[in-house]
């Protein structure tokens, strides 16, 4: 069984339908992508996994327990950890402050500096900045920040919603190393991004989504040579 | 030469009454500005996390002010005692008894009345606390509570003077409801700024949804919040009473409507969200008041305080602590 499993999603906004019947599955070490236009349902699927939403119809597993009914901080807890769209620091906290939340649902002490070290180690710059605010941060390192805060709660499966946004390329590129470092230490990765030609070079397999459903999904490789795929979120053809 | 000679004995009679004045004036605004700020930190921490005005919070300093006179009159029987035989934890039973009533209370109104309109219209939340204002003021009003009369409280708090300066003696009462407060302030800043507890409410009024995400229990905290906000105004509702014991006003009397509005003009001046904002706001306005009628006219008692709040809003409009535009990252 894989270590996310969703069933017949649907998730409406009041009156606004905006994930109608979504299957998905993250395989454990894996990473999986979700790319899709504006507007297609991405996020909405991130922040119900997390618990932010509450879904009208279907069922969400993780690691064998139903997620129904649970609210983010017991989600959190049982292993799930979503850095969020537009990165959510909280810009009166310093660096340090922000990492230190990340591990709030944790009390393993030894574990959590283990954790601090490592998410350093992964992001060097964010050490130099340790007693900055957030807020002072450039758009890269707040980025860092938030994947390192998300890290800091031990995530068996981490989410991350469009980590690219608003980056340089050359900054995209770290980022998406980092990524794979994270992945290859052990985490599984559910990753949504617009970037579909990073996204499909980095993830093991990859969903399409389409205003609400999954219009195709297959390992990454051969979604990367679809024609629809290539025509539409490639810019080829 | 001759007339500095003349005017000198009479200056230094009227210096000592000037100093008896101004000290006493001095006392009086930070006494009452702090019980403004102890108000006004509940409307700051509930505003900072769920955007809105508990206009009931008022009310439920005023409870503390008539939990204060159950508990002495009703439970503890203190009025058949002469005054210097009040037993030494009269005070303390009272003023806890208060906090813990009045926090209960804040918990069940955050619980029944404003958690099942979380995600509904600001409005609705907002008419909902003129409600629960209502109710609370009259239910206050009926016999089985606290019924329509004012009532007299007897003073817990010694009677005497504590020490002098500058040879005007300083009242036990002011000294103890100033220290009382600043107590109170210390611990709520130890509590936000040093503790894990703390760190949480800052990251739920920051960002509720990303708190979440943290594993942070928004419902709990938002509890909390209440909890510790009502029983600071119930802290100011039994010093209130201390300070002030002979006319204890009903419930729904319209001197704590403007009491609970000078609160919370003081929350507004200080940055509405901003809890050192509420503190400074509070002693600001309390001082301001009390110099105006000792010093200008006593009837524009009001006027000085409101004109005060369309000063700060004309100039700074975020208040005077407080950040013009929330930045987010
Ligand atoms: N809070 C909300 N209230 C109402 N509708 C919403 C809300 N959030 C999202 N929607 C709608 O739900 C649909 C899916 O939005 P979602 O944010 O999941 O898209 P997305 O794929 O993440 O897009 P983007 O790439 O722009 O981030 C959109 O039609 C959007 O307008
Ligand atoms: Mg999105």
């Amino acid at each position: 069984m894989a270590l996310l499993e969703i069933r017949g999603l649907h998730v409406h906004y009041g009156a606004i339908h905006a994930l109608q019947g979504i299957d998905l599955a993250v395989e454990k070490g894996q990473i999986v992508t979700l790319i899709g236009a504006n507007g297609a349902g991405k996020s909405t699927t991130l922040r119900t996994i997390s618990g932010l939403l509450r879904p009208s119809a279907g069922t969400l597993t993780f690691d064998g327990q139903s997620l129904t009914g649970k609210g983010p901080h017991q989600i959190v807890r049982l292993g799930v950890a979503h850095a969020p769209e537009g990165r959510g620091l909280f810009a009166n906290f310093t660096v340090e402050e922000n990492l230190e939340i990340g591990a709030y649902a944790r009390k393993d002490h030894a574990g959590i500096a283990r954790d601090r070290e490592w998410a350093l180690t992964l992001f060097p710059r964010l050490r130099e900045r340790l007693r900055q605010s957030a807020a002072t941060l450039s758009g890269g390192e707040q980025q860092m920040l938030a994947i390192a805060r998300a890290l800091l709660a031990r995530p068996r499966l981490l989410l991350l919603d469009e980590p690219s946004l608003g980056l340089a390329p050359q900054v995209v590129q770290t980022i998406f190393q980092i990524v794979r470092e994270i992945n290859a230490a052990g985490t599984t990765i559910l990753l949504v991004e617009q970037n579909a030609r990073m996204a499909l070079q980095t993830a093991h397999y990859g969903y399409v989504l389409e205003v609400g459903r999954i219009a195709q999904h297959a390992p990454a490789a051969v979604l990367a040579e679809s024609d629809e795929v290539r025509r539409a979120y490639l810019g080829v053809g | 030469m001759v007339c500095a000679a003349l005017l000198a004995p009479r200056r230094s009679v009227r210096s000592s009454d000037d100093v008896t004045k101004l000290i006493q004036t001095l006392l009086d605004g930070f006494a009452v500005g702090g019980l403004y700020a102890l108000i006004a930190l509940g409307y700051t921490m509930v505003y900072g996390i769920l955007k809105f005005i508990n206009f009931a919070h008022s009310d439920v300093f005023v409870l503390g002010a008539w939990i204060s006179w159950v508990v002495t009159v009703r439970l503890l029987r203190l009025d058949a005692l002469p005054a210097d035989a009040t037993p030494w934890w009269a005070a303390p039973v009272v003023i806890l008894t208060a906090m813990v009533v009045c926090g209960l209370t804040g918990f069940i109104i955050e619980r029944f009345a404003y958690r099942p309109l979380r995600n509904a219209p600001r409005l609705n939340v907002l008419i909902t606390a003129i409600g629960v204002s209502l109710l609370l003021q009259n239910t206050g009003q009926l016999r089985v509570f606290f019924g329509p009369y004012p009532k007299a409280v007897p003073v817990l708090l010694p009677n005497q003077t504590v020490g002098s300066v500058a040879g005007v003696n300083l009242p036990a009462v002011d000294a103890i409801v100033i220290g009382v407060t600043i107590l109170l302030m210390l611990a709520l800043e130890a509590l936000i700024f040093r503790t894990k507890l703390g760190r949480a409410m800052r990251a739920v009024s920051f960002n509720t949804q990303t708190a979440a995400l943290m594993g942070i229990h928004v419902d709990r905290v938002i509890s909390f919040t209440f909890v510790l906000g009502s029983a600071l105004a119930a802290a100011a509702g039994f010093l209130f009473v201390m300070k002030y014991p002979a006319g204890l006003k009903q419930p729904a009397d319209a001197a704590w409507v403007m009491l609970g509005l000078k609160a919370f003009v003081a929350a507004v001046v200080g940055g509405i969200g901003n809890v050192r904002g509420a503190m400074l706001g509070g002693i600001l306005i309390g001082l301001l008041e009390f110099f105006g009628v000792a010093y200008l006219e006593p009837l524009y008692r009001d006027v000085y305080v409101f004109s005060l709040l369309i000063l700060v809003l004309l100039f700074r409009p975020a208040g005077l602590l407080g950040r013009a535009v929330a930045e987010k990252v």
